[in-house]
């Protein structure tokens, strides 16, 4: 515990806190990028899987075989074969850029899901009803499911979206410098894994909480407000 | 003579019309004729068709062959613009009312005139609160569906197809999801819309309400129509011995 103290000077230099504050960013990026991609393309799909018209029907097919595909993929697997097939035909070597498809990949698989069992919540008579006033397959959408489904998709929405936080972590196994990276490299370089892991622990939850925060506002923003 | 009359004032005319779900064949060789303002009836035990032939009037069950011509014109419910033409003459009420839960009573009510119809806002809401007025809901125009009684939500139902201004109003069951208490201020609104002339198809289990609102009744079994008649004819003495075998099954039951 002295030893702890005693490092604590040296632990938070300006170079340590900015070598932090970075890694802390490509953590925020990757998530956001990765939820917001994921919930934008995801919402498409999710829409798309839901048309009926025959012209689409090669689109609903890929739909669900990638939807299927990134749900039943391990995160560090998918990852590890998008950074070989960027090696081996030499796409690139931003290591970053690969952590950020493949996040995006994912995300999208997931959300899209969230949101097409948020749309198959609500009853087909709903549907009915409003095909036979003449409703379009979006106006349906905008003005009677999504209003409805809200409530059904932000919860399991928003607990992906913080577990995705820390699933970011496995971005260190292909040495994208983001906070868990971070701080192994902090730890290599003799400071205290205690130190070292306690404080990337702080940031983590700095992060995840306001998004929390941010979900639960939604949630009452968006869930049809009785007064 | 005759037949030349009744071709000129019919509204709806159904040909030879056939609809599946999926393998099953719901409606068979369908022809039928609706004047306007007519209030006809449709009759017949359970899975026999009358609910599968309203949802195919307004193109939720799309038929397979046949024709229907609605006002001499023939249309075509593969085409979308052909629908959009049948759904403005035509509107249906549930048996489940379907009313859009994320909407107040008057939201409901309002929002395919001004959102589909692009008709005026303020027009379509002093429409609205009449035609909830008339069905006794005036003091619940703020009320959300899960707050009202199965009776309330369906007269709202009513007041929404009916601020579309249909030619022709569809009902489907619209009794046989409430309490019995609750049936007969369902049954007033509609009596309500018969004296005023609307072209109906009814689908009922309210044998005595149908005997006294129809001018014609429908009997169908296994997807076909049985037989076509006046009410008092069927209910008393029905040509074809299906229809009196149902008739005098319900009655004695009643």
């Amino acid at each position: 515990m002295e030893r702890l103290i005693e490092e604590i000077p040296s632990f938070f230099t300006i170079w340590n806190i900015i070598f932090l504050a970075k890694a802390m960013g490509v953590t925020f990026l990757l998530t956001a990028i990765g939820c917001f991609v994921g919930f934008s393309v995801g919402g498409l799909l999710a829409i798309f899987r839901k048309t009926k018209s025959l012209a689409l029907l090669p689109l609903r097919i890929f739909i669900v075989i990638y939807t299927e595909i990134f749900r039943r993929i391990p995160f560090l697997i998918s990852l590890l074969l998008m950074f070989y097939i960027f090696m081996i035909l030499k796409i690139s070597d931003n290591l970053f850029l690969i952590a950020t498809i493949t996040v995006c990949l994912i995300a999208t698989a997931y959300i899209g899901e969230i949101i097409r069992s948020g749309i198959e919540s609500i009853n087909q008579t709903q549907w009915d009803a409003a095909e036979a006033m003449n409703f379009s397959y979006f106006q349906i959408l905008k003005e009677v499911i999504f209003p409805q489904a809200w409530k059904v998709i932000l919860p399991p929405a928003f607990s992906f979206f913080i577990m995705f936080i820390k699933d970011t972590a496995l971005a260190s196994q292909i040495g994208v410098m983001e906070l868990t990276f971070a701080a192994k490299i902090l730890n290599n370089k003799g400071f205290s894994p205690l130190l070292s892991f306690g404080t990337i622990l702080i940031l983590y939850f700095i992060l995840s909480f306001p998004l929390d925060r941010f979900g639960k506002y939604m949630e009452r923003k968006l869930v049809t407000n009785r007064n | 003579m005759e037949n030349i009359w009744r071709e000129n004032l019919s509204q709806i005319e159904i040909k030879s019309l056939n609809a599946y779900y999926d393998k099953l064949h719901v409606l068979k060789d369908i022809n039928l004729n609706v004047e306007k303002g007519e209030i006809l009836s449709l009759i017949g035990p359970s899975g026999s068709g009358k609910s599968s032939l309203l949802k195919m009037l307004v193109g939720l069950l799309k038929p397979k062959s046949g024709n229907v011509i609605l006002n001499n014109n023939q249309l075509n419910y593969n085409n979308n613009s052909d629908l959009r033409i049948i759904r403005e003459q035509i509107a249906i009420v549930f048996q489940q009312y379907n009313l859009f839960q994320n909407m107040n009573v008057l939201k409901n009510v309002c929002i395919a005139p001004t959102k589909i119809q692009k008709r005026n806002k303020k027009q379509v809401e002093e429409q609205a609160i009449n035609l909830l007025e008339k069905v006794g809901l005036k003091d619940k125009l703020k009320s959300y569906p899960d707050e009202l009684s199965g009776g309330q939500q369906q007269r709202v139902a009513i007041a929404r197809a009916l601020c579309l201004n249909p030619e022709i109003l569809l009902l489907d069951e619209v009794t046989s999801a409430l309490d019995p208490e609750l049936v007969q201020e369902v049954l007033d609104s509609v009596r309500l819309l018969a004296s005023e002339g609307m072209t109906m198809l009814i689908v009922s289990h309210e044998m005595s309400f149908v005997k006294e609102v129809s001018s014609r009744v429908v009997f169908m079994d296994n997807g076909s129509i049985i037989e076509i008649n006046d009410p008092k004819i069927i209910f008393e003495n029905p040509k074809e011995k299906r229809t009196s075998d149902f008739v005098g099954k319900i009655l004695k039951d009643k």
